[in-house]
């Protein structure tokens, strides 16, 4: 019974959201297309990093994957082609970054995907300069906010059902197993780098995706707007601030920062990355495990321990 | 054309030695992946600048006051911010996320200071902006001096290192932390100071880099980037090998940059990285842990 009641809650949800540029303002209706876009974003990079431990600092090279082949394509290509193309581009740079770079420590990991936004930034910058001749391209696409907006919904409603999906699943399972500890995943018969890099590239579509669809609310891109290193930190620190081990972790942490920083970047333009940095340091200090990790150890329920134990610290 | 890359690769790669080092004291003593490293880096150029065209200091006299004051930043660092996790962190795979994400947003600090202060433009002044023949190639003096300073600084350190009971004591502590505490080592003093002195040896290649080279308040994670793939190439906590893979990124930097094309310079950085990492990922140098 409660089970119906929450997938008809859900639902219901979905369509009043789907609904909503019937009835908001367009102020509105923008603040929602980012939020769409973050929370999809917040949830992709979760469900590879969150269980593995292997923190990504490339979101921004694949969100520019998609926003600069949306660019370069739209205006040959039918446009559900064009987002057809981006990802499978998307999935083949994650396969590569993947396979080099998966079997390895974390630690090399996080550096590789560190500098990879700024190696694919250079490389299409010298690419449109010495091949194409241009740097920075028009888009011209029939497609108004509302239109981005759906797509991103949708992709979101997406994102969560996989997200819930791998956690329930075998794989999900495996991915736990080798956030705690490689050595032991590997003995009980898991396929590690298989496993890790079919997530990797799962998240890696995803957000690739995102990038494609925000594409047409620049009109203008280059290099230099759409990787935009800045994303990859929002999109990491929404997903801590949730808890990027929960389903709905990093949608709960996108919502609340997506407008703190929509208001910090209209009242303070000047000093936003120092906040965004005090802001991001707090969060590692104070709240470690995420917001819904620290509330439910707060009130102390069941799942607060459970979850503590699963993550193999003592319940205190 | 030859020997003038020869020995412009040498002198680029001997800053590149010199910023590498720092890290690979604060990675293999401290254990801190520092990754607001290339931040700090750029703050000491725009100190040396500051002290250059405000107060008409020159750079050399400026090394010995933004040196010392890189080791007072590094000391505050480590002390208020990092201390914490180091104590909190179950195990040393944790203390590298954590250090990871608290010097991100310490990234984003330093940055954006630098962009109130100094806004976005590319800097730069001139010293000792003459050339000097050298085997045939004529070479901007101050890059010359650059690579002077690098190889003192960096000697110095080394013979610290290996010759002091005082350095002795901190390369125990990179080898094995609770070890050494066995032998009556502080290991938390020995990490406070290997972190400090990493800090102070960034604001001294940030000095020597202003004194070549136009910077930016976002050029930062260019330079963390490449100390990261030097130290990771030369193996962690390893100086020499950290001297010797900052040649080898400067030559192949030079040489790309000369015979290929300058924007392919990154990517050629990147690919030599991926083949360290794939061949031997314990460093050129390095020995399998």
């Amino acid at each position: 019974m409660r089970k119906g009641a929450t997938w008809a809650g859900l639902a219901l949800l979905l369509a009043v959201l789907a609904a909503a540029p019937l009835y908001v303002s367009p102020y509105v209706l923008g603040l929602l297309v980012g939020i769409a876009g973050y929370v999809t974003l917040a949830t992709a990079w979760a469900m590879f990093s969150g269980p593995t431990r292997y923190v990504s600092l490339a979101t921004v090279a694949f969100f520019g994957i998609g926003a600069y082949t949306v660019a370069v394509l739209s205006e040959t290509l039918p446009y559900p082609l064009v987002l057809l193309v981006a990802a499978l581009i998307g999935l083949a740079v994650a396969l590569v970054v993947g396979l080099s770079t998966l079997r390895l420590a974390g630690v090399y990991f996080v550096i590789f995907t560190f500098g990879l936004a700024e190696l694919v930034r250079q490389l299409v910058t010298w690419y449109e300069i010495n091949v194409t001749g241009t740097l920075g391209r028009y888009i011209f696409l029939p497609l108004g906010p509302e239109h981005i907006y759906w797509q991103l919904l949708a992709l979101a409603a997406f994102t969560l059902s996989l997200s819930w999906w791998v956690s329930r699943s075998r794989i999900g399972l495996a991915l736990k197993v080798i956030g705690d500890d490689e050595v032991v995943a590997a003995h009980s018969g898991i396929n590690l780098t298989r496993t890790k890099l079919m997530l990797f590239a799962a998240s890696s579509v995803i957000i690739t995706l995102v990038g494609a669809i925000q594409a047409p609310r620049w009109t203008y891109v280059e290099p230099a707007i759409v990787f935009n290193p800045t994303l990859s930190f929002l999109t990491l620190i929404m997903a801590l601030l949730g808890g990027a081990t929960r389903l709905w972790g990093p949608a709960l942490g996108a919502i609340p920062l997506f407008l703190l920083f929509e208001w910090l970047a209209a009242n303070f333009p000047n000093h936003y990355s120092i906040l965004l940095g005090l802001l991001f340091i707090l969060i590692v200090f104070v709240l470690p495990n995420g917001v819904l990790a620290f509330a439910e150890k707060l009130w102390g329920g069941n799942a607060g321990k459970v979850a503590a134990a699963t993550r193999g610290t003592p319940p205190s | 054309m030859l020997a003038t890359a020869l020995i412009t690769g040498l002198v680029l790669g001997g800053t590149y030695a010199l910023v590498a080092m720092g890290l690979t004291l604060q990675y293999g003593i401290s254990r801190i992946m520092n990754l607001a490293y290339g931040e700090t880096v750029i703050a000491a150029s725009f100190g040396a600048y500051l002290l250059n065209n405000a107060i008409g200091i020159n750079p050399l006299l400026g090394l010995a006051l933004i040196v010392p004051l890189g080791f007072v930043f590094g000391y505050l660092v480590y002390g208020l911010m990092l201390r914490p996790l180091v104590a909190r962190s179950r195990d040393a795979a944790s203390l590298e996320i954590n250090s990871i994400l608290a010097t991100f947003g310490l990234l984003f600090v330093i940055q954006g200071v630098m962009l109130v202060a100094f806004g976005t433009n590319f800097t730069s002044y001139s010293y000792m902006n003459f050339g000097v023949n050298v085997l045939g190639a004529n070479i901007a003096a101050n890059r010359l001096l650059a690579f002077v300073l690098a190889v003192a600084i960096g000697g110095g350190l080394y013979l610290l290192l290996t010759r002091t009971r005082w350095g002795t004591a901190l390369r125990a502590v990179a080898v094995s932390p609770s070890s050494a505490a066995l032998v009556g080592i502080d290991a938390d003093r020995a990490a406070r100071f290997a972190f400090a002195l990493g800090s102070a040896l960034a604001a001294a290649g940030g000095v020597i880099v202003s004194m070549y080279q136009t910077f930016t308040a976002t050029s930062g994670v260019i330079f963390t980037m490449k100390a990261l793939i030097v130290v990771i190439m030369g193996g962690v906590g390893n100086l020499l090998g950290a001297l010797s893979a900052g040649l080898i990124l400067g030559l192949v930097e030079t040489f790309v940059a000369t015979y290929l094309d300058p924007g392919l310079t990154l990517a050629a950085t990147y690919l030599i990285f991926l083949a360290i990492l794939l061949w031997r990922p314990a460093g050129l140098f390095g020995r399998a842990r």
